[in-house]
């Protein structure tokens, strides 16, 4: 891995955190997805507009990290996940997404732009949420989080196969759904 | 066509190199949330909150991404500004349109939706942006599965709350 010395120094971590958090916010607001019309617009699928970012983000983004991978540059943090966990925790997550019409990146954007339903509804609930999943977490993480848990790998290792078979493919996948998201107009 | 998504898309694209590269972490913002309710519940109970298993996982102290999430609202902000599109708003139009521009109706619903977001996003482990372009990107199982699932979830809901299909 690169740069190991710099992962090590916490002041400086936070300032590139927050560097990187600025040119974040900057990009979601440019893209529009910081809007609760656009997000929702996206799950009534009127808008495209949040599916074109996130896989642009994803094709530019999964090159250049299997690229820098395969240099022995960079490590992969593939998160652990569950029935239990990701599959209950995500149905809970879309039922938040569709009625608050922000996320957690994007609500801190849309704050930033000037929503206030963002900030007096969005941040304020998403830290209740947060604070109850607290409280919660010892009795779930025993009685439902590790049902059914997934291999909490990638899939190129989970089928022990060069990861290019899969990312070249996949990028092409998505540059010909984008393409036909274009050709309709949408 | 208007490319501005795929602009800003390949973007953050970019900055998840540079995340990796430089601090060997992926964008992901709800467990600054974790924190920060974590610091809210310290100023009432003090050192108990501390030693609640969860707060054990993810201390409620500034860190990485903490500082990534204050970094968003400041970045939004700032375009926003020299743009000349930040504007204060209680009720979305779309939201408005449909259900009457009831602030207190937007504040009720958003702080609802919000709960859930917040359940949501660490039940699941990770949000749009750790498990769904984060994740993603790195090709993990867990991801895949995850984003799916909040994508039908949203859909069914958003279809619901908005009388689509009856």
């Amino acid at each position: 891995m690169m740069f190991e010395h710099l992962h090590e120094n916490n002041r400086l971590q936070l300032l590139i955190g927050f560097f990187i958090g600025i040119c974040f916010g900057g990009l979601l607001y440019i893209s529009g997805v910081t809007e609760y019309n656009v997000i929702l617009g996206q799950l009534l699928l009127t808008d495209f507009t949040v599916i074109k970012v996130m896989l642009a983000a994803v094709v530019v983004g999964m090159i250049g990290i299997y690229a820098m991978k395969s240099k022995g540059m960079v490590e992969l943090h593939p998160k652990p996940g569950s029935i239990g966990s990701t599959v209950i925790g995500g149905i809970i997550f879309g039922m938040g997404f569709a009625i608050l019409g922000y996320c957690p990146g994007t609500v801190a954007g849309a704050v930033g732009h000037g929503s206030l339903d963002a900030l007096f509804g969005g941040v304020t609930g998403i830290l209740i949420g947060a604070g109850i999943f607290a409280a919660a977490y010892p009795v779930l993480n025993e009685k439902v989080l590790s049902k059914g848990t997934f291999p909490s790998m990638t899939i190129p290792d989970y089928l022990k196969i060069n990861p290019w078979y899969i990312v070249i493919p996949l990028c092409i996948m998505i540059v010909v759904l984008l393409a036909g998201l274009e050709y309709f107009g949408l | 066509m208007d490319v501005t998504p795929y602009i800003a898309g390949a973007g953050i694209g970019i900055l998840s190199w540079i995340a990796f590269l430089l601090s060997n972490k992926p964008l992901g913002c709800s467990t600054a949330y974790t924190r920060t309710s974590g610091m809210i519940e310290h100023i009432f109970r003090g050192k108990k909150t501390d030693e609640k298993p969860y707060y054990q996982k993810f201390a409620p102290i500034v860190d990485w991404e903490w500082m990534l999430v204050a970094g968003v609202f400041l970045g939004a902000f700032a375009v926003s500004v020299i743009l000349g599109g930040f504007s204060l708003e209680w009720v979305p139009t779309l939201f408005g349109d449909t259900f009457g521009y009831d602030t207190g109706l937007r504040l009720v619903v958003a702080l609802g939706g919000g709960i859930l977001m917040g359940l949501g996003s660490r039940w699941a482990g990770g949000c749009t942006s750790g498990h769904g372009i984060s994740g993603t990107l790195q090709l993990a199982i867990s991801s895949w599965i995850a984003v799916i699932v909040f994508f039908v979830s949203g859909i069914v809901t958003a279809f619901l709350l908005y009388g689509v299909l009856w």
